[in-house]
């Protein structure tokens, strides 16, 4: 028979243990990418166009092209999941439809990045006539990362506690006032945090930009929003598989700016969190 | 000539205990479940109305059958009648957001916004319609210093009112509720979760308000109810077991209920 203090000990270690090997792929990721990578990584390589088949210059088109493709994003996708989340945790009734649109959003965050991009390549690319461009780009992504901005934003929504409502009710606030002024303020914070996750989310795709809006090669920057562009993990794709003899650091070199890209997005909305969970308490 | 006489007594009478709120035969219901039996009794105007009983026992959901908050709660449902100066608040026609202005509610748990604490009195002014600038200015002030706040908050009005101590944000919440000018006040055990001087100073500040406002509160705290109530209900188990002057319920309780509530013999 083991005594308790032992076998307390041994499941501290066996728990610290696991959560030891949550962070070990991460840091064997960034160590690996750093250090053959960040010989590529220079002035040049992220302000140039790249020339000459993509074996010289630099990758600034593809850095262009993902910040394009996140912010539209953001900005298709936050609204229409901000206010479905207002709905279902505000206003929904218990019934067939509210529960249908949930088990919706369920699947639809289980839908395959590959099939997301293959609806958009047929329903904006070339049903709506979109042709493949940034506007496809950004639905198609938009549909990809609604769920998360849903899920995120509703729970943030219900963490407002219902003092705070009944506060409001109290005063003679109707219940939209009351969403308005005091539920949706409070909950802001948290909201943001779910939509930049998304949209870090959005940053990293390949699938779903493959066939509406990623160019192969465009030594240009885009012109209008039914423009191609190119964006970092379709580009790092290329440059990995498609086309020889490129160097490799400017593989691992790719990499690592679309990971820093996607670690920055992230950062930011950590900060947000951390600044707004320190100014309220309850 | 002397039914002249008689008529002028009546009416007199009439006028001297004239309620600001009459509830006829009110039941209540969570479900199935019945939380208030057949309560009927008459508030006066501007005196402080204590109700007590003990955990359970319905006081809290009758004080929220007042503002009708009780309505937020789906499956509920209210039967019977509640007037207020003469007006069945029920009825279809009332405004449930009008009725809220006129009878203000203070909670158990201070509940202010995490916003500052000038904009968490100015929130009700805003949320009926005031946009000038200096007539919120005005109404804040004077709302802080009705809830005995303005001179410790007076330099800090700007800062979050979540920094504020327990008994401070319980003060705020109240001068949040009087800054819309209501007629009545609840309070749900308002000062349960503070400490004794917090609790000193809004039972100075009860008996303050009690000069301009129908004041109704819910206490667990027997010596509270009885320092500052002029009138006084006990509940037990959805029922108004008993209401009188506070004086009379703690010496001369009618029930024997109450008598061993109030004694300290159960509850």
């Amino acid at each position: 028979m083991v005594s308790p203090r032992i076998s307390q000990k041994i499941a501290f270690t066996v728990l610290f243990a696991l959560a030891v090997v949550v962070i070990a792929p991460i840091v064997v990721i960034l160590f690996v990418l750093v250090k053959n990578g960040i010989s590529a990584i220079n002035w040049d390589f992220l302000s140039q166009m790249p020339r000459n088949g993509m074996k010289v210059g630099g990758i600034f088109p593809a850095i262009v092209g993902t910040l394009l493709l996140v912010f539209g994003t953001t900005l298709f996708a936050l609204p229409v999941g901000v206010c479905a989340a207002i709905y279902l945790s505000e206003y929904a009734p218990k019934n067939r439809l509210t529960r249908f649109i949930r088990l919706s959003i369920v699947n639809l965050a289980g839908v395959p990045s590959i099939v997301h991009g293959l609806f958009g390549l047929g329903l904006f690319v070339l049903f709506f006539g979109f042709g493949t461009s940034l506007l496809a780009g950004w639905l198609t992504l938009s549909i990809l990362i609604l769920p998360v901005i849903i899920t995120a934003s509703e729970e943030a929504l219900r963490a407002v506690p219902m003092g705070l409502r009944e506060a409001s009710y109290a005063l003679g606030a109707s219940k939209w006032q009351t969403i308005r002024r005091v539920v949706l303020p409070s909950a802001l914070p948290g909201i943001l945090t779910g939509a930049i996750l998304g949209v870090g989310r959005a940053a990293g795709e390949t699938a779903p930009i493959l066939f509406t809006v990623a160019a192969f090669y465009l030594p240009h920057l885009p012109g209008s929003i039914f423009d191609q562009v190119m964006a970092l993990p379709y580009h790092l794709y290329v440059i990995a598989t498609q086309v020889p003899n490129i160097p490799r650091e400017f593989q691992y070199g790719t990499a690592l700016v679309l990971i820093s890209l996607v670690f920055g997005i992230n950062l930011i909305a950590i900060i947000i969190r951390y600044f707004y969970r320190r100014a309220k308490r309850w | 000539m002397v039914v002249f006489l008689t008529n002028q007594i009546n009416r007199q009478e009439q006028t001297a205990v004239k309620p600001k709120i009459t509830v006829e035969n009110l039941n209540f219901y969570y479900g199935k479940f019945q939380a208030l039996k057949n309560i009927s009794v008459e508030i006066a105007e501007k005196e402080v109305t204590a109700l007590i009983g003990p955990s359970g026992c319905g006081k809290s959901t009758f004080l929220r059958c007042l503002n009708r908050m009780n309505e937020i709660i789906p499956g509920t449902r209210t039967e019977g009648k509640i007037l207020m100066d003469g007006c069945d608040i029920y009825s279809k026609e009332v405004d449930v957001t009008q009725l809220r202005r006129k009878v203000g509610m203070v909670f158990q748990k201070s509940n202010p916004f995490p916003f500052s604490i000038y904009n968490n009195v100015a929130y009700g002014l805003r949320i009926c319609g005031y946009r000038c600038r200096s007539d919120i200015d005005v109404a804040v002030e004077q709302a802080l210093k009705d809830a005995a706040l303005w001179d410790e908050v007076k330099d800090i009005l700007h800062r979050n009112a979540m920094a504020l101590s327990g008994g401070q944000q319980q003060r705020l919440c109240i001068a949040r509720c009087l800054a819309i000018k209501p007629e009545i006040v609840l309070m749900d055990e308002p000062a349960s979760a503070l400490d004794p001087i917090s609790t000193g100073k809004i039972e100075e500040l009860i008996l303050d308000l009690k000069k301009n406002y129908t004041i109704i509160i819910v206490t667990h705290n027997m010596q509270q109810a009885a320092r500052i109530s002029d009138k006084t209900g006990f509940f037990l188990l959805g029922e108004l077991i008993e209401f009188g002057e506070t004086k009379r319920i703690f010496t001369n309780p009618s029930d024997r209920r109450t008598e061993d509530y109030v004694t300290g013999r159960f509850g």
